[in-house]
């Protein structure tokens, strides 16, 4: 990971990995971008609908080291069933963002009026603090965190980016956000 | 039938035709070996797991079947990585399998608990970990499979002691059902076509041989290329032997340590064939200066392979044999070939091998005991012991080497004339492969003559295993070349250091490799002087019941060469020839 050298950008490329559900297959990936030297910007796994198979995210760092090598390399993993990069402008992409800030009594309701603007949900309130959740497009996420920053943030924790393929025809709106799980 | 987990191992391997595994007993191990005592496969117990491992390798390389080693859990385990790394660098099929304790207690910091698959992750082509005795004839077929086929390597089987005492039904897949692992097989038309249409216009063309000719059983296919094309071929360290020496087109091995015609060769190439190569950086020098005029073609089963290193005009993903023989059938079709048209090209390298010949100082050799005062005794060169050995073993011997100056030197005065008749560590550089991997060859290979070559730093890392060969009855021959020095180590600090020797003094004396040959069974013989060499090699070639090591007194300060200095261009390559041009300078 490497937070500091700033938001998805030019130099970043998102992988979507289809694995075997198997024990062990994160740290086979991660331990392969680690070996060749490989930069993960950032990763998202959890099961398909299909129970044999996950679906890892992989936003790839290419400054270090080609696509095509991280790819290649990649697909030598036994339990790595498919690759496919996905270009932003031709996959739905989608971030979950759990945030706590503070508001108190003089601050809440603009927070919350925020929070409705970006179709969030409250999950949790305190004396003088909200824990917030919003779904979305990581560009909007990315729009969201700034916003909230003012108010000073407490914790924050985001799942890292998931996406697939556009449909050509209609796009689904359902399942747009799944939370990151640990098949390892 | 009910089976334990250890009885259904045994017999998966022997389904698996396994007939020779290599292993050492323990703890989390051992109710695998209680079966093996009726079963049908030879089991050759070794002195340390790391033997285990480059016998097994040894064996790998010398039959092209997939070596086996097993090896209890914890620091048998990590005894045996360095062989797995050595395997997964030079490609070499392997199937290891380490005890684990029971599955209750990994995790616990259990008595010899390791995290096996863990630690051997980045150094196995794949490994598993059983869990239930009812997957082993599954994951044992998968092992196999995937370690003999695509681009061959080690793979781990980690077998928790609970899951070997338990029980299972016993059955044998059919198949493998790997939907992740598709190994490329045939090459794609279209790419063979540009590969073809390249050659066919090349003026300066190089086959650029690798390992990949002998996993795939090439070496036949390349031949008849060679003979369609004219191309000359350069063979790489891993693949001496693919491509006969004697073949008036081989230009013998490329890279650091190659010779003269076969580095300037590729550097002043207009094509690069390369097949089943993968541009090391020992071959390659510095990258950006290396080949700088020639087109690449680029045969590898590895798709990762093709522009790793360098890009490619023409990349083929597909088995080397295959992507060999239908360029064969591409370039056939095009209608006859001009013969003459690479006569200039072959000038200029029959021009440059006859001005830079791989050579040394033969003068102590040649007229033994007339060259110096009488007080002064001829030193015994290495390469002279390299000649003489050629000179005096059967075409087909396997020769076997561990890493430094003795295995380039094996490598540049041996004769290869046939496939798998040359076993070392290239990719990793393993000090001590040569003791083990020649045992494993010639247990693999019982009809052949095994000599291995080995530095005397080399020879103490694992030489207790001639205490394996001895009682097993496999008689290996062992030339040690005692320079008295960690050779390699001590040219590098001569040429880059100004002579400042750092910790790289070992006496001839300390151990007496002649008493401890004698202490582990084998026969031991020390040569001192040139003339004693053959009359030992011919000693050492009749003895057929138990190995035999010969310490060969060697000069320490012979250098390796021609050189190419690390991260240098292939273009400063120093010979032997600049180098006593350099010396007569000096003098006068």
């Amino acid at each position: 990971m490497s937070p500091d050298q700033g938001r998805y950008g030019p130099r970043h490329r998102l992988l979507s990995v289809l694995v075997e559900n198997k024990a062990g297959v994160l740290a086979r990936v991660a331990g392969l971008f680690s070996r060749r030297g490989y930069n993960i910007y950032s990763l998202a796994v959890a099961p398909t609908d299909n129970e044999r198979f996950s679906r890892i995210s992989i936003v790839v760092d290419v400054e270090s080291s080609p696509l095509e090598q991280v790819v290649a390399q990649l697909d030598k993993l036994i339990n790595v069933v498919e690759i496919s990069e996905l270009h932003p402008d031709e996959a739905r992409e989608a971030e979950l963002l759990l945030v706590s800030v503070s508001a108190d009594a003089g601050q809440r309701s603009q927070v919350i009026q925020l929070v409705g603007v970006f179709g969030g949900r409250i999950v949790d309130v305190g004396h003088d603090a909200l824990t917030v959740m919003v779904a979305g497009a990581p560009e909007v996420i990315d729009d969201f965190e700034d916003l909230m920053r003012p108010y000073g943030i407490a914790g924050l924790q985001r799942t890292g980016r998931i996406a697939l393929p556009k449909l050509t025809e209609r796009f689904s709106a359902s399942g747009a956000a799944a939370p990151a799980a640990d098949i390892a | 039938m009910e089976f334990t987990g250890a009885q259904a191992l045994v017999k998966s391997l022997e389904m698996q035709e396994v007939e020779v595994m290599f292993g050492l007993p323990g703890g989390a191990i051992l109710p695998v070996y209680d079966p093996i005592i009726d079963s049908p496969i030879r089991h050759i117990l070794v002195r340390h797991e790391q033997g285990a491992g480059h016998m097994a390798e040894g064996y790998a390389q010398a039959t092209g079947r997939p070596g086996v080693a097993m090896v209890t859990s914890g620091p048998a385990a990590t005894n045996i990585v360095t062989a797995l790394a050595d395997a997964y660098m030079d490609s070499i099929p392997l199937v290891c399998i380490t005890g684990q304790v029971a599955t209750s207690a990994i995790g616990t910091d259990a008595f010899q608990e390791t995290d096996t698959t863990g630690i051997t992750l980045g150094v196995t082509k794949h490994n598993w970990l059983v869990t239930d005795a009812a997957d082993i004839p599954r994951i044992v077929r998968e092992a196999f499979h995937i370690a003999t086929t695509g681009r061959p390597g080690p793979v781990l089987i980690d077998f928790p002691k609970d899951v070997a005492n338990s029980s299972m039904e016993w059955y044998w897949p059919d198949d493998v059902d790997l939907p992740g692992y598709q190994p490329a097989s045939h090459p794609d038309p279209e790419a063979i076509r540009a590969a073809a249409s390249l050659v066919l216009a090349a003026e300066r063309p190089v086959i650029y041989a690798g390992g990949g000719i002998l996993k795939s059983r090439a070496s036949e296919a390349l031949r008849q290329l060679v003979y369609l094309t004219g191309i000359p071929v350069v063979t790489t360290l891993m693949a001496r032997g693919s491509f006969p020496d004697s073949h008036p087109l081989c230009l013998g091995m490329p890279g650091m340590h190659g010779n003269y015609t076969a580095v300037t060769a590729m550097q002043k190439a207009d094509l690069l064939v390369a097949l089943g190569s993968r541009f090391d950086d020992r071959v390659t020098g510095k990258v950006s200066a290396f080949a700088p005029g020639a087109k690449v073609v680029h045969v590898d089963i590895d798709k990762a392979e093709i522009g790793k290193v360098r890009r490619p005009e023409v990349g083929v993903v597909a088995d080397c044999r295959l992507a060999v023989e239908a360029l064969v059938e591409a370039i056939t079709a095009s209608g006859p070939l001009d013969n003459n048209r690479l006569a200039p090209w072959i000038a200029t390298l029959r021009r440059w091998q006859a001005e830079y010949p791989c050579t040394y100082d033969r003068s102590g050799s040649e007229s033994p005991g007339t060259t110096a005062g009488a007080s002064r005794r001829p030193t015994l060169k290495p390469q002279f012991v390299i000649e003489s050995l050629r000179a005096s073993t059967p075409a087909d011997t396997i020769l076997v080497s561990g890493v430094g100056q003795h295995q380039m030197w094996a490598s540049q005065y041996w004769s290869f004339e046939y496939p798998n008749t040359w076993i070392n560590s290239g990719g990793l550089g393993t000090m001590g492969f040569a003791v083990p991997a020649a045992i494993g060859a010639k247990v693999g290979r019982p009809d052949r003559m095994v000599w291995a070559v080995d530095g005397d730093g080399c020879f103490q890392m694992t030489a207790q295993e001639l205490a394996t060969a001895t009682a097993e009855r496999v008689p290996v021959k062992i030339a040690i070349l005692n320079n008295a020095y960690l050779g390699m180590v001590r040219q590098w600090q001569h040429m880059f250091y100004e002579e400042r020797y750092s910790e790289v003094y070992l006496s001839p004396d300390l151990p007496d490799y002649v008493g401890w040959a004698e202490s582990m069974g084998c026969i031991g013989l020390r040569v001192e002087s040139p003339e004693e060499v053959i009359p030992a090699i011919e000693k050492a070639n009749e003895v057929d019941d138990r190995p035999v090591v010969i310490d060969f007194r060697t000069d320490s300060m012979e250098q390796v060469f021609p050189m190419v200095p690390a991260g240098a261009s292939n273009d400063d390559i120093v010979t032997y020839q600049s180098q006593s041009a350099l010396r007569q300078g000096a003098q006068q």
